[in-house]
């Protein structure tokens, strides 16, 4: 027992490093678009060179207000947002928020977003001009505004016609963003793929409400809102599980992922790398620990390459 | 700003549905800065799963004399319980863990004013918003800055740290709803009244929005300058969730300018915001909750 105990000590660390679409992380996580800012609020808290990679909140063309207050909403073991991506725009992102990104080493996935075709194309074609960006992904559960508010990525032959556009504007490596508010996620994992999807992250959030028992009213000024957090999990689990098992291109889970273990479930059931959101408003310092878990978990069980776990659910 | 488990050294009634939390917490009799507040994460599990903002009362440095450590940097947390997680607060006691996060957010900002001077201070408080004026109040105390507390409540009971601002010498007036305690009228009657007599005053506030609503008008009318603490929900406390924002006084749909309350707040110079209905969001703390 005690050579074991001795041997275990003397092992060098487990590899975490992973592979995307060409792009390479230290180790599988990374934030969740959208609760870790453009990356600079957590400096504070976190080595932003450890992560595997920064996911910055959403960019559209022109700068978006976002909904009325309130915007969040607390349920059991998870919350409610309808933030309404409330964010500075292209023009701003790269004149303020790329100098910082500047200062570190760690890759970054820029996530945007437009309320028509032709703004996807033209974020996604700022985007590729920009050095510090190593991938994009696109977040296709926005409301098409010229067809009358369909959301993109509930309609496989929308969400294949956005992909494939923006496939033509960019050369780095496109990850596209599921919503998990349609009927069979699989059919919308392989249109995207089909349309030239390097690789898929999924889940977004799921739709929900709260109501307001002494105000009689909707919690949320938007009514409703996207549900994130522990409650999530099980749904993002059988999704990315779906995913893994209909298509070819790496997939990225995201989920309800607080700790090491719920991370490792991820990669067990074949995500290739995890997204790490509401776990970072909870904790700023949630994705260290995580990643220090992993590794963990990884070496006491002898596994010495993170890559041998991932996808190896009996 | 730090994130830590760290340990609840006591948590007393102060009157019923009030309590005072003294939390361990190192550094912060240096760091933390009047009106800067902190998250605080009321268990481990999952349900609440979101942290709960706090202003900070006050912090201090405890000598213990029968331990190893020599001495104990504290802060406490004063509050009224209104919810699950603030009802799980309350039955916490010595010894048990909390996370905290903080100190967060920008504080009063004490400054001459153009002239070089120090001008006197009101500070107004509607029931639980006398909180972050306390270390304000010690702070501008200790520069010599003459300092007068108006403080509103529904009733006697919501009146609260009464002891600890005379201890201070800070002279103070009282309205409640009900007159149990002071005069019977609004906490805002009392600063209209007040810069009557003082107009060349600064003026603090925290309360429930519709009191600072009017605090700002009667400011405004008087030519007083404001400093506002307002509430919101909160996810994160670092400006990362964008859940929290009120409008900026430039803010339209086509130029939005959001601002954090967690970041670039909670205090807000009255001109750094847009005064109309919506702009601070909805009411929290309901408006018979002392005005
Ligand atoms: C900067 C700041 C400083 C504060 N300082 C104090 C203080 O010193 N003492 C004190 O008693 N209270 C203070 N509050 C209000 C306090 O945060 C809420 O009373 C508390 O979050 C209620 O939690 P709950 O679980 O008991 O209520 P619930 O109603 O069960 O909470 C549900 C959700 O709504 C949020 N929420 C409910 N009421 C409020 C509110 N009034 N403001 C913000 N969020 C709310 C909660 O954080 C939670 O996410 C402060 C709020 C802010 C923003
Ligand atoms: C406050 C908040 C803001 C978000 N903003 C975005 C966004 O701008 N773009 C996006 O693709 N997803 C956004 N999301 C979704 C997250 O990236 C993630 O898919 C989801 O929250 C599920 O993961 P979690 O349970 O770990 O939070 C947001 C989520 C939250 C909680
Ligand atoms: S609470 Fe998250 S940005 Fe302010």
């Amino acid at each position: 027992m005690s050579s074991l105990n001795h041997m275990k000590r003397m092992s060098p660390p487990p590899k975490l490093e992973v592979e995307i679409a060409g792009l390479r992380l230290k180790n599988p996580v990374m934030p969740a678009s959208g609760t870790f800012g453009y990356g600079e609020e957590f400096s504070p808290y976190l080595d932003l060179e450890q992560l595997g990679a920064i996911v910055t909140k959403g960019i559209s063309l022109a700068p978006k207000a976002g909904n009325p207050m309130p915007r969040l909403a607390e349920t059991p073991a998870g919350m409610l947002n309808a933030i309404g991506l409330q964010n500075v725009g292209i023009e701003a992102f790269c004149s303020q928020k790329v100098e910082f990104l500047k200062k570190i080493s760690t890759p970054v996935i820029v996530n945007f977003f437009g309320n028509t075709l032709e703004e996807y194309i033209e974020v996604a074609r700022r985007l590729n001009e920009v050095e510090r960006v190593d991938a994009v992904e696109l977040n296709i559960s926005c409301p098409n505004v010229k067809a009358g508010g369909i959301v993109f990525g509930t309609d496989p032959v929308t969400a294949a016609r956005v992909v494939s556009a923006v496939r033509r504007e960019v050369q780095v490596p496109l990850i596209v963003k599921l919503s998990p508010n349609v009927t069979d996620i699989r059919v919308m994992a392989r249109a995207v793929e089909d349309a030239g999807a390097d690789a898929i992250s999924c889940i977004n959030t799921l739709t929900g409400m709260a109501v307001d028992l002494e105000r009689r009213c909707l919690s949320l000024a938007n009514g409703t809102g996207g549900l994130s957090g522990p409650a999530i999990k099980p749904v993002a689990l059988r999704m990315v599980h779906q995913v893994v098992s209909s298509v070819s291109i790496p997939v990225i889970g995201i989920g309800g992922i607080m700790s090491a273990e719920d991370a490792l479930e991820f990669l067990l059931v074949g995500a290739r790398a995890v997204q790490v959101g509401t776990a970072n408003l909870v904790n700023p310092g949630a994705m260290a620990n995580i990643i220090a878990g992993i590794e963990e978990f990884l070496a006491q069980r002898g596994i010495e390459d993170v890559n041998s776990w991932i996808g190896s659910l009996k | 700003m730090k994130d830590s488990i760290t340990t609840v050294l006591y948590n007393r009634q102060m009157a019923p549905g009030y309590y005072c939390m003294g939390i361990a917490a190192p550094g912060y009799p240096q760091l933390a800065r009047p009106g800067q507040f902190v998250m605080v994460r009321v268990n481990q599990s999952y349900d609440p799963l979101l942290r709960r903002p706090f202003g900070i009362f006050r912090t201090g440095t405890e000598e213990l004399s029968h331990s190893e450590m020599e001495s104990q940097d504290y802060m406490e947390v004063v509050y009224k319980v209104v919810g699950r997680g603030t009802r799980l607060m309350s039955h916490l006691v010595a010894g048990d863990e909390v996370g905290l996060l903080g100190p967060l957010g920008q504080g009063f900002c004490i400054s001459p004013d153009a002239g070089g001077a120090m001008r006197d201070a009101v500070l107004v408080g509607g029931g639980i918003g006398v909180v972050p004026l306390f270390m304000l109040a010690q702070q501008l105390v200790a520069r010599g800055v003459k300092v007068h507390l108006l403080l509103g409540g529904r009733n006697c009971g919501d009146i609260l740290a009464l002891a600890e601002f005379e201890r201070l010498g800070v002279k103070t007036s009282i309205a409640t709803d009900d007159g149990t305690l002071g005069e019977k009228c609004f906490v805002t009657q009392l600063l209209q009244a007040t810069l009557q007599k003082f107009p060349a005053v600064q003026v603090f506030a925290c309360g429930p929005t519709p009191m600072l609503h009017a605090v700002q008008q009667i400011c405004a009318a008087a030519g007083a300058e404001l400093q506002v603490s307002l509430e919101a929900t909160m996810a994160c406390g670092v400006g990362a969730c964008l859940g929290c924002v009120v409008e900026g006084r430039n803010h339209s749909e086509q130029q939005p300018e959001y601002l954090c309350t967690c970041k670039q707040g909670p205090v807000f110079d009255a001109h750094e915001l847009a005064w109309t209905q919506e702009a601070l969001g909805p009411v929290l703390t309901p408006a018979e909750d002392s005005l």
